[in-house]
């Protein structure tokens, strides 16, 4: 059929420019990477050297272990609150305050970054007038901000896996005499776990990429990974930088893709 | 209280804890602090309610408002983040909306694999990302070298830190945004509606704007939305590709606070985007955006 095949190809056609408008930046990020030449766009043969001189630069080691130390405490923070908040927002009904639970649990995915950054750098600044609490500012309160604006992305996906829960299994667990907290334990937690893990990666990918909330919240001596590549990407580009986008690229794919399996199996 | 309103409550404590201490109260702080006038000092500013020797004192100073009618610098960073936004999200629909549209009539088998390609570039940093297209669009980048080596052009074109720039950066950061919704929304369509179209004699294109198209709209208002709001708030792209030639309303933010140190301007400013995205989020309210694929 004429019109069936022209179709076709116009189908493909639209995919592969979609496509590659979608992964050209990726991957000349990566090529680029193996050049030998610094002047960035100019092929001077394959080399990883650009790699060697990221693993001995200690600004960028020091600012990785910053960034994943607190990667790490927001996501297992989030997944925590997340869970909590997911399962009551599912399975308690209309309880008093619910909508402005669900309110301010989904109100970091839609205000604004500058928004959320500048309002919570005020609230640290206030509190700590009142209460001496946080002192300054560095990996502690960028690990609360990161658990905070984690904690939505984490509480919709954890929800969804809740809201496709058969609840008799549960009701069984109750008349069969298992507490709450056991009927919880021993069978919402392994059914949902896949879902936590799953919410557990996305907030770290989350945490280890922000920067605009952390340059908020940040003091001096606390310098995230993303806040190093910004301050060098303002002066241009850099084969080094190449070489760490390339190794962020690769852990970031690897993580989705994990994600993606874990959640398929959840469903 | 019943042994079961108590467990409720048990349940939710944390989450109520730490969302009311971080994202309620920075709220109610930042409209404070837009309301009270700015002084000297460490926090710079004085607060619009006092306790001055036993009495409670309000001084409302909304003067941060009338300078943000007033002055035409913010005026113009609101307008240019707006209508930045919209462009983009306008390109985003031409772009995305064929994409999904091919993605949902692919053979299902591949359809994960399609999705997976369109959400893997969301999970990878967007700082790298955007800084990717530095190299490809400055005038000795990827993109020149490829168009003189064609001969199309003989002289580079600039194209690095100008609008154009910025907004293709943020066509390309957005997109994955517009076409998951619409993708799982025009998924669950029923093909066969179309088929009845054309057997009843419709044209193809008068059977997509009569059939498809009002179908695919919940999803497409919900990714359109999830372009527009995040965009016209957007610091990062302006800042790298465009070098802020074009103040957005969050460059300005961002200069009132760390470089003027005006915390009340700044958080009257903040207020004030936070306005103007209400309005669409009212307006789509009650269609929840498809999540699923993110």
């Amino acid at each position: 059929m004429q019109a069936g095949r022209k179709s076709k190809i116009a189908g493909g056609l639209v995919l592969t420019l979609g496509y590659l408008f979608l992964f050209i930046p990726i991957l000349s990020v990566v090529f680029y990477s193996f050049n030998e030449s610094r002047l960035v766009t100019v092929w001077g043969g394959f080399s990883t050297k650009w790699y060697g001189e990221l693993v001995q630069d200690d600004r960028v080691l020091d600012a990785l272990k910053l960034s994943v130390g607190i990667a790490v405490t927001a996501s297992t923070g989030a997944v925590i609150i997340g869970t909590l908040a997911a399962y009551g927002l599912t399975r308690f009904g209309k309880f008093r305050g619910r909508s402005l639970l669900s309110g301010l649990v989904t109100a970091p995915l839609v205000l604004p970054e500058v928004t959320t950054g500048l309002s919570m750098l005020l609230l640290f600044v206030l509190m700590e007038k009142l209460t001496g609490w946080p002192q300054g500012r560095g990996a502690v309160t960028i690990a609360v901000a990161h658990i905070t604006f984690a904690v939505a992305y984490a509480t919709v996906v954890i929800q969804a896996r809740i809201a496709n829960l058969d609840p008799a299994l549960e009701e069984a667990a109750a008349d069969l005499g298992a507490r709450p907290i056991a009927t919880f334990f021993s069978v919402v937690l392994p059914l949902i776990a896949p879902s936590l893990a799953a919410a557990w990666l996305l907030s770290f990918s989350l945490s280890l990429d922000d920067f605009i909330i952390t340059a908020f919240v940040s003091g001096p001596g606390s310098t995230t990974l993303p806040l190093l590549i910004y301050s060098s990407v303002k002066l241009g580009v850099n084969p080094e930088i190449n070489a760490l986008g390339t190794l962020i690229i690769a852990t970031a794919s690897l993580v989705a893709l994990t994600a993606t399996v874990l959640r398929r199996r959840a469903e | 209280m019943s042994a079961a309103t108590e467990r409720q409550r048990n349940v939710l404590a944390l989450p109520w804890f730490w969302l009311s201490v971080f994202v309620l109260a920075p709220f109610l702080i930042i409209l404070a602090i837009s309301i009270s006038s700015a002084t000297y000092g460490a926090p710079p500013l004085e607060l619009f309610i006092d306790w001055k020797s036993g009495h409670v004192v309000f001084d409302v100073d909304f003067d941060n408002y009338a300078l943000l009618a007033s002055d035409s610098l913010y005026l113009r960073g609101f307008l240019n983040s707006i209508s930045i936004a919209f462009e983009t999200t306008v390109l985003c629909l031409l772009v995305g909306y064929p994409m999904a549209y091919v993605m949902a009539r692919a053979p299902e088998r591949i359809q994960p694999m399609l999705v997976m390609l369109v959400v893997l570039p969301f999970w990878t940093s967007s700082l790298i990302r955007v800084y990717a297209w530095i190299g490809i669009l400055k005038e000795n980048g990827l993109l020149n070298g490829f168009l003189m080596h064609l001969g199309l052009i003989h002289e580079p074109l600039v194209i690095l830190n100008t609008p154009i720039a910025v907004q293709i950066g943020m066509v390309y950061s957005y997109l994955p945004f517009l076409v998951l919704p619409l993708f799982a929304t025009l998924q669950k369509l029923d093909w066969t509606l179309l088929e009845a179209a054309a057997d009843l004699g419709a044209k193809p294109w008068s059977a997509f704007f009569r059939v498809t198209l009002p179908l695919s709209w919940p999803g497409t208002m919900a990714g359109a939305l999830l372009v527009f709001v995040p965009a016209s708030g957007e610091y990062l792209i302006p800042e790298l590709l465009g070098s802020a030639k074009l103040p957005m309303i969050s460059t300005v933010l961002w200069t009132e606070f760390f470089a003027n140190r005006d915390w009340p301007v700044a958080s009257a400013i903040a207020v004030v985007l936070l306005l103007i995205l209400a309005i669409p989020l009212f307006l789509v309210q009650g269609r929840q955006p498809a999540q699923g694929h993110i």
